[in-house]
């Protein structure tokens, strides 16, 4: 059986996350077309010299899997696995466009060096000098999932005790206007607690950085435990996720039934949100129901913050009012399923179960 | 954890031809596909590349699909390759219960390379290729095409992710995880990856000649490859060509470009996936070497190879100096090369091999070699010091 328990979590996003805190500083409240991380001082946790060089998205993934592993001091991670959908793509653009601006002659290698797509995943672990498995995926809104399930195998075959494993995605401004002409954003800054509020076409844009310590043991300072991942990929209705997801609780030996809370993807666009709403009035009407974008905006790995956010909650018990559509009551918090899909193709899901379980 | 991991089909385009038939005759008559740049527009022009010489609307044709504005180049050739693997395997009607793992290093980067700025400055008219910039985009588009639904990924490792994608798809088997998995890689020439080479001054001027002494360097290739891998029970009474029967994957941990000087790092990517094949190193009859072409790539690997092998050198080549360096889909063609080998009793020679590099006592195979071969050993290592051998045996 595939398991996994979450024993740390790095996380630096569009809320103050990177300190440890869950949601207890005052929720970020903007009135924008993104949500960009609030960074901590890397410096602290990264070389100064080597910090001068790099790229924003390689400060929030060496600064998010430094926190997760800091936490976890006494052990190495025997594997690192990285989602991210679009990679060091700041660089990528960077280097694609002093092509044509320089006429092909006299280019700097360093942006081509710096958008391989495994950079990030290369760059821990030059930094700590960890010589195990190293693996990046890069698959739209499956790239997240893709990592976990890797993690996962990776620990039932034995081999590891531990992996680090971890979703990242920056904004850019390049990566925004270009996806803005698919109207993936809201044409206007909206307020992010009100994004829910009437039907528009597009989302607001945000990034993040999550970094899990899973490992195969138990410790004190577990927070939760992932039980099993799958994605799917076709145009479908609520109704056919409603089916994938009882297949997949199925495997699990479990029903809809023993799922308290489900956190969807829910992300307040017309395009993709009728799904979800679809979705909710076919689960048990007794069921917690709980969203997230519109704290982290919608990135192609923004399941990363939905499993920290299901983690904290199991960990916690708390379940804070701004996440909570549907509250659960009189009872204890023992199991939250993430469904999220991306442009109503890509669709996946996250068992996370309490530690006790 | 005991589950075999069978082969039961594989395809492959690159410079040196469409096709597994094509591509055996050209490696076993020494038909390098390098040569003078002519469909890719570049003022890099003078250096050597093996370039398949037919345009996206010839692809789309071998692809036997209408052409689109919105196929990328690395979307069609990795379709053609898959559609032979799929065909070969017999799995056509089985698709729905197959998974899928592709890779690429710059996903649909022909497109990127002509739309991006106009998309960047608001020219909506292109929007429709947008897709096509990211990685996902030709996995799922295959994905699509055979109707392949679940377990549906892209891996992008740098040069050694079909390599990658081939190890991960038969861990999702072993795990049990998938019964069967379409794994494989594509990338298509293109103005970033030579600029991007050039600009590390690692372009060779003349064609690459891997493991030489005089080596000046790596030849951009381009092409894709697929392997349809199977669960052992599955298999029933379809062919078999070969097994994944060993894989490792480390990090050196060292540069995001260089390799380990010493070649500590290959060595433990090659010792690792004898372990995981539970044999010994005298048990590889062949290996087929990443062998790039640069200075330190072929001094690292070739002191990796003499490290864990020593005086009892098993056959090995590079075969980059057939189809150059086709990145993300190194890995996957050097498997189909293996499974080539495995299958016909044939080692590849390294093409373009004179001299013995002074500092270490390696000398590849430079003449085709009829032998059975049971067990090959295929290396793959990329940027990001990323590591992966594979080990294809017959069953």
């Amino acid at each position: 059986m595939m398991q996994a328990y979450i024993n740390s979590i790095g996380i630096i996003s569009p809320q103050l996350t990177f300190d440890g805190s869950f949601l207890s500083a005052p929720i970020v409240h903007v009135e924008s077309q993104f949500l960009m991380c609030e960074e901590p001082v890397y410096k602290e946790f990264i070389n100064p010299v080597q910090l001068r060089r790099m790229s924003r998205i390689l400060k929030m993934g060496l600064g998010a899997s430094s926190i997760c592993m800091d936490a976890r001091s006494d052990v190495r991670p025997d594997a690192i696995v990285v989602g991210t959908g679009l990679a060091c793509v700041s660089d990528l653009e960077k280097f694609l466009l002093s092509i044509d601006d320089n006429q092909e002659k006299m280019l700097s290698p360093i942006p081509f060096i710096n958008s391989s797509h495994n950079t990030v995943g290369a760059q821990i672990a030059m930094m700590r000098k960890l010589t195990g498995y190293n693996m990046t995926y890069c698959h739209r809104s499956f790239s997240f999932e893709s990592a976990l399930l890797d993690a996962l195998m990776l620990i039932a075959e034995g081999g590891v005790s531990n992996t680090l494993v971890g979703g990242i995605d920056e904004h850019t401004e390049g990566f925004f206007k270009i996806f803005n002409l698919l109207d993936f954003w809201r044409k206007k800054s909206v307020d992010n607690l009100s994004l829910f509020e009437g039907s528009h076409l597009g989302t607001i844009c945000g990034e993040g950085a999550a970094f899990f310590f899973l490992e195969k043991n138990r410790q004190d300072g577990t927070l939760a435990k992932i039980t099993d991942v799958q994605t799917f990929l076709k145009e479908c209705d609520a109704s056919d996720v409603k089916g994938e997801m009882d297949a997949f609780l199925g495997r699990n030996g479990l029903t809809e039934v023993d799922v308290d809370m489900f956190v969807l993807g829910r992300n307040g666009d017309s395009f993709g949100d009728g799904i979800y709403l679809d979705l909710e009035r076919l689960l048990p009407e007794s069921c917690g129901i709980a969203y997230y974008k519109h704290l982290c905006g919608e990135y192609m790995t923004s399941t990363s913050f939905a499993l920290w956010l299901a983690a904290q909650m199991l960990h916690t018990q708390k379940m804070p009012d701004v996440i909570i559509k549907n509250p659960v009551s009189g009872r204890q918090l023992r199991r939250i399923l993430i469904y999220n899909h991306h442009r109503r193709k890509e669709h996946s899901l996250i068992l996370v179960e309490n530690a006790d379980l | 954890m005991a589950r075999r991991v069978f082969i039961t089909g594989f395809g492959i385009i690159s410079a040196i031809g469409n096709g597994v038939e094509e591509t055996l005759a050209s490696l076993t008559e020494r038909k390098s596909g390098i040569g003078q740049v002519s469909f890719l527009k570049t003022s890099l022009s003078c250096f050597p590349v093996a370039e398949i010489r037919t345009d996206s609307d010839g692809l789309a044709r071998l692809a036997g699909i209408p052409l689109s504005p919105v196929h990328s180049r690395t979307f069609l050739l990795g379709l053609i390759a898959a559609r032979e693997a799929v065909r070969m395997s017999g799995c056509e009607g089985l698709c729905s219960s197959m998974g899928m793992i592709g890779s690429t290093t710059v996903a649909g980067i022909d497109q990127s390379d002509r739309y991006y700025r106009r998309l960047l400055c608001g020219e909506a008219t292109h929007k429709d290729k947008i897709p096509s910039f990211e990685c996902a985009d030709s996995t799922e588009l295959i994905a699509d095409f055979f109707g392949i639904t679940h377990h549906v990924t892209t891996i992008s490792t740098a040069c050694s992710s079909s390599a990658n994608a081939i190890m991960n798809g038969a861990r999702m088997i072993k795990c049990g995880v998938a019964d069967r998995m379409l794994v494989g890689g594509s990338d298509s020439l293109s103005r970033f990856s030579m600029n991007g080479f050039n600009a590390l001054e690692i372009l060779s001027p003349t064609g690459c000649r891997p493991f030489d002494n005089d080596r000046n360097g790596i030849t951009p290739g381009e092409g894709a490859a697929f392997l349809v891998l199977e669960a052992e029970e599955m298999v029933g009474s379809r062919t078999v060509y070969g097994e994944v029967s060993g894989y490792s994957n480390c990090n050196e941990a060292f540069h995001q470009t260089a390799s380990l000087p010493d070649g500590t790092g290959a060595f433990l990517s090659i010792s690792k996936a004898l372990q995981s094949a539970s044999i010994e190193a005298s048990e590889i009859d062949y290996v087929n070497a990443h062998g790039t072409g640069t200075k330190v790539n072929d001094l690292s690997e070739g002191r990796a190879l003499k490290t864990v092998f020593g005086k009892e050198m098993p056959l090995f080549s590079s075969t980059k100096g057939y189809t150059g360096h086709p990145f993300a889909a190194a890995g996957a063609m050097e498997a189909v090369f293996s499974l080539l080998s495995i299958n016909h009793g044939l080692v590849f020679p390294n093409l373009a091999f004179e001299t013995k590099m002074e500092e270490v006592d390696v000398v590849p195979v430079t003449q085709l070699c009829r032998r059975p071969i049971r067990r090959v050993l295929s290396n793959s290592f990329g940027f990001g010091g990323t590591d992966t051998t594979l080990i294809f045996s017959k069953v």
